[in-house]
């Protein structure tokens, strides 16, 4: 078993980039897309508390189902689509290889 | 009418170290006026997380975030801070003589001698719904973010948008007041306080509020002010209903907002200072708390109180640069009072 995972970034449609990531470490998808360069917020440092890590998963392996906490805060988001999750509660795991997501605009 | 104030130091920003700022100016016998963007006091404190509790705060082995905002607020009762809350700060004009006006949203004007920016992570904003020529009718024209005086809403027909507390609690509030409530939420559960998702069901029974799930606001309607909004399902149908306001309570997100064009220099989105005494590149513009840069920052409340305690410093000497201060405790001499 490999402890890195392949996900992916859909930067425009159709065009995506490849982040390496690595199992062994506990991060989150926001901790490994931030430590890539994106520009997400992360405002509350993944607690579910702000918003500010919402991405779109469009396809890959099924996740978990999100917790209570984090449907609440996506629910008072203006925008969630079937695919909407907060980074920041998705932990890297083996089972993560080949996820893509998209990251919302921010400030929704 | 254009309100004026005039102060020693204008805080802008009123978090945590923008408020122990006070205590600290106050200390040094100089007078404080705070201004926030946000229309409560206690920056990402209460906004975010006012029931988690902090752990790192000395003499305090746990502390509610929103308890501690309190205390601030308790500690620097003796120095008689003023606030104008609610308004965000716009723009910023040094004098000739070396002082300051600062301009806020709502036409505030504060003269002052020195400025201690305590922005946080910027002025928390509104999220706003991807709906078209929304900011035509924003500005008191049918549009609002956020419900600042319930009284603005008497008689008048209001439709609310969101699946948070605040979105409910607000159509409970308002059912009262106004005199159409509808209250338009994109899922059909709420999750958040289950009771008051069971308050907003009894009033749409009772017809005393509309609930419309399953939904969205697409549209909004009107001439010089808003008329009309268009929900539509999320199978397509859709109703055109005439309003008088639309408020869209999706929460708040902080952005920098216009400190990021004041002149001053910055490094990724934070104001870089001067750790001797948390100045910028502008003489009598301080900078402290979340919103500074410097070698070796922490974003910690406990880092901001020691800034603010070596800014109040440097602020006294940037206004008095005659006059000796010399550091007293206040074990030693109390609390002084302004
Ligand atoms: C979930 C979470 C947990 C945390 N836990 C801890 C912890 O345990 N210990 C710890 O030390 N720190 C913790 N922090 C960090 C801590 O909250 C920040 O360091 C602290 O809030 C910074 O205080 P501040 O006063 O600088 O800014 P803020 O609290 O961000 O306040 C800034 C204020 O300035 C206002 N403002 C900005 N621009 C303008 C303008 N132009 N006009 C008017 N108003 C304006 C904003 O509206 C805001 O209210 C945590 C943060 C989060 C999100
Ligand atoms: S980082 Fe705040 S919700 Fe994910």
């Amino acid at each position: 078993m490999t402890d890195e995972v392949r996900i992916y970034v859909e930067e425009a449609p159709g065009q995506r980039r490849e982040v390496v990531a690595p199992t062994d470490m506990a991060l989150s998808v926001m901790e490994v897309l931030k430590a890539s360069g994106y520009d997400i917020q992360a405002t509350c440092g993944g607690m579910a508390l702000c918003g500010t890590c919402h991405v779109e998963v469009l396809a890959g392996p099924a996740l978990d189902e999100p917790g209570d906490d984090e449907l609440a805060m996506l629910e008072s988001l203006p925008v969630m689509t079937q695919g909407s999750r907060l980074s920041c509660q998705i932990r890297i795991t083996n089972r993560l290889d080949g996820l893509v997501v998209r990251l919302m605009p921010q400030g929704t | 009418m254009t309100n004026s104030i005039s102060t020693d130091i204008c805080i802008i920003g009123a978090g945590p170290v923008g408020l122990f700022a006070v205590f600290e100016a106050g200390l040094l016998k100089l007078r404080c006026h705070v201004v926030d963007a946000l229309p409560q006091v206690g920056g990402q404190l209460s906004e975010i997380y006012p029931k988690k509790p902090i752990y790192d705060i000395p003499g305090f082995p746990d502390i509610l975030a929103g308890d501690l905002v309190q205390n601030l607020m308790r500690q620097i009762e003796p120095f008689h801070p003023t606030f104008t809350l609610g308004e965000r700060v716009e723009r910023l004009a040094k004098l000739e003589d070396g002082t300051f006006q600062l301009f806020t949203t709502d036409g505030t004007e504060i003269f002052c001698k020195a400025i201690a920016i305590a922005g946080g992570l910027g002025s928390f904003e509104p999220r706003k719904p991807a709906v078209e020529s929304l900011e035509t009718y924003e500005g008191g024209r049918g549009v609002y973010y956020m419900v600042r005086d319930p009284e603005t809403f008497r008689d008048r027909r209001i439709v609310i948008a969101g699946g948070g507390d605040s979105a409910l609690d607000w159509t409970i509030f308002l059912a009262d007041v106004a005199k159409e409530v509808t209250l338009v939420h994109r899922g059909t559960t709420f999750r958040g306080a289950a009771d008051s998702a069971e308050k907003v069901q009894k009033l749409h029974e009772a017809g005393r509020a509309r609930l419309v799930l399953s939904s969205n606001v697409t549209h909004v309607h009107g001439q010089d002010s808003l008329e009309a909004v268009t929900i539509t399902a999320n199978d397509g149908t859709a109703e055109t209903l005439p309003v008088d306001a639309f408020i869209p309570l999706f929460g708040l997100t902080p952005k920098l907002g216009p400190i990021g064009d004041w002149g001053l220099e910055l490094e990724d989105d934070a104001v870089k200072v001067n750790t001797l005494d948390y100045s910028t590149s502008v003489p009598g513009i301080f900078a402290i708390g979340d919103i500074n840069t410097y070698p070796g920052k922490l974003k910690l409340i406990l880092c901001g109180f020691h800034e603010a305690a070596l800014m109040a410093q440097g602020a006294y000497k940037y206004m008095f640069p005659d006059k000796r201060y010399v550091l007293k405790y206040t074990t030693v001499n109390g609390v002084p009072t302004l």
